[in-house]
């Protein structure tokens, strides 16, 4: 069996002080890249921010991170996680509220 | 949720919903203002960072309507990157059991083994998918055993009935001439007869037909079910459909009011319920109705209502539609999909440290590959 690829690989051209960088995710998609890409780009400290699926069918994405300040992206992409995390615990958190609490319309669907 | 509820009870939108930075314009041929422009940056003296406590004042999440199949909820105050991501993995990455391997012992209707397996794969089961586990390439899971495979066997025989005339209808001339997903027959394999006591695993539709057969034809065959996800397979999609739309929003002009003899004509451009017309003639938008309208733009089609009215959407005011099908209930669908995100993020964090905790201990990480110039020492 071949060996797994890296989670997560650091590309060519990146800054030594990783304060610019490409980091390719591996088994990933839009469904993560572009929720990560917004996440990253309500970061104030970045400079940019964008992704890019490079082929449909390769298992991967490209996220390119460039910092002000000379900090480092790859500091950025973990704040961006945990807030992302953040925001799906408040969403599932306020879904489970209006499931348990709100008024809602029930019906009798045939299948 | 205090908010929430008064809106509930209120025939109005809240206020808010007219602020024009939430719309996307809607034109007879182009919509307008569809990327969002809440990035840090983007308006200059405001700031608009990630801001957790903000969001949590934001956001609303609202149950419209609920059946045993299918849910209507309101997602408001996300992005759309948010939405999509959830939607995206509500149909690929959201787990279920579906027939993977089909070992044919006799078949002798008239459906090829290939054709009769396809349709086998997309019968939807009732099996819990947090009971079974993955296959995996190597280790434990790689060979089928109780814990990741589910094992169903479909033997089906047609015969004539006996001393029954030729003219009679077909289903009183034949025993077995359909056979359907309710013939599976489970198989219990170890430990499976307690872990699955509570809930037999079982087709949930026990009426699809699968092939169909005449006197003397035969299939048999042994069914190996596994857990996947969508994205290799949609037979694996717990969803018939999981979409979205943007809250409509229908702005009338007070300039240039809506003349009462042709008001019948205004109403009729859009859905039901959406324009209300009093005793005077005089026309107005019932707001709570508006999420019916289908936006189709027909208003816009006539010279007459010209300048009369804006059709827009609410760029973060997202309607989510989800309807089940398989082993989930629908308002268990997206926490499901919730879970899994976080799943994600959590790989993708735990990568993210390694990396981290390799560049402080090498601090010329990306000189590793050789093609990154060395700082000045």
């Amino acid at each position: 069996m071949a060996e797994l690829p890296p989670k997560i690989k650091i590309l060519k051209g990146a800054e030594p002080d990783l304060s610019a960088a490409t980091y390719q995710i591996h088994d990933e998609s839009h469904t993560v890249g572009n929720a990560l890409r917004w996440m990253l780009m309500k970061n104030p400290k970045v400079e940019f921010c964008g992704y890019s699926v490079p082929h449909p069918s390769e298992p991967h994405i490209n996220v390119r991170i460039q910092m002000y300040d000379n900090l480092s992206s790859l500091q950025a992409l973990l704040t961006a996680l945990n807030d992302l995390d953040d925001l799906c615990v408040t969403i599932e958190d306020e879904y489970k509220k209006s499931l348990r609490t709100d008024q809602y319309e029930r019906w009798d669907e045939k299948s | 949720m205090a908010t929430s509820s008064r809106h509930a009870s209120s025939s109005k939108l809240p206020e808010s919903v007219y602020n024009p930075r939430r719309h996307v314009g809607v034109h007879a041929e182009w919509v307008s203002d569809v990327s969002s422009t809440d990035y840090p940056g983007h308006y200059p003296n405001e700031d608009h960072s990630w801001n957790l406590e903000k969001f949590k004042k934001n956001l609303q999440v609202k149950v419209q309507r609920l059946s045993q199949r299918s849910i209507e909820f309101d997602l408001v105050g996300v992005d759309a990157s948010i939405a999509n991501a959830f939607r995206r993995i509500l149909i690929a990455e959201v787990p279920t059991i579906a027939i993977e391997h089909v070992y044919v012992w006799n078949n002798t209707s008239v459906i090829h083994d290939e054709v009769l397996a396809q349709r086998l794969g997309l019968i939807p089961f009732n099996i819990d998918p947090a009971l079974v586990e993955y296959r995996t390439p190597t280790g434990f899971n790689a060979q089928p055993n109780d814990r990741n495979t589910l094992v169903f066997r479909l033997a089906v025989t047609c015969e004539r009935v006996k001393n029954t005339k030729k003219d009679v209808k077909p289903s009183e001339q034949y025993i077995n001439e359909y056979v359907k997903s309710g013939d599976l027959v489970w198989v219990p394999q170890g430990e499976q007869e307690s872990v699955f006591a509570s809930n037999p695993p079982a087709p949930t539709n026990k009426e699809i037909v699968l092939a169909k057969l005449r006197p003397g034809q035969e299939i048999d065959m042994e069914l190996h079910a596994i857990k996947g996800v969508g994205k290799e397979h949609a037979k694996w999609s717990p969803v018939a459909t999981a979409s979205y739309r943007l809250h409509p929003l229908i702005i009338l002009n007070p300039e240039k009011p809506i003349p009462p003899h042709l008001a019948k004509k205004f109403a009729s451009c859009f859905s039901p319920g959406v324009v209300t017309i009093d005793k005077d003639g005089e026309v107005t938008i019932d707001e709570r109705n508006m999420r019916k309208d289908s936006v189709s733009r027909e208003v816009l089609r006539h010279k007459e209502f010209e300048g009369s009215v804006q059709l827009r959407r609410i760029r973060d005011w997202f309607i989510f539609n989800v309807e089940s099908e398989g082993p989930y209930a629908p308002e268990r669908l997206f926490l499901e999909s919730i879970k899994v995100m976080r799943d994600k993020i959590a790989t993708i964090k735990a990568a993210a440290e390694g990396l981290m905790a390799s560049a402080d201990a090498e601090p010329n990480l990306a000189n590793a590959d050789g093609d990154v110039e060395m700082g000045e020492a």
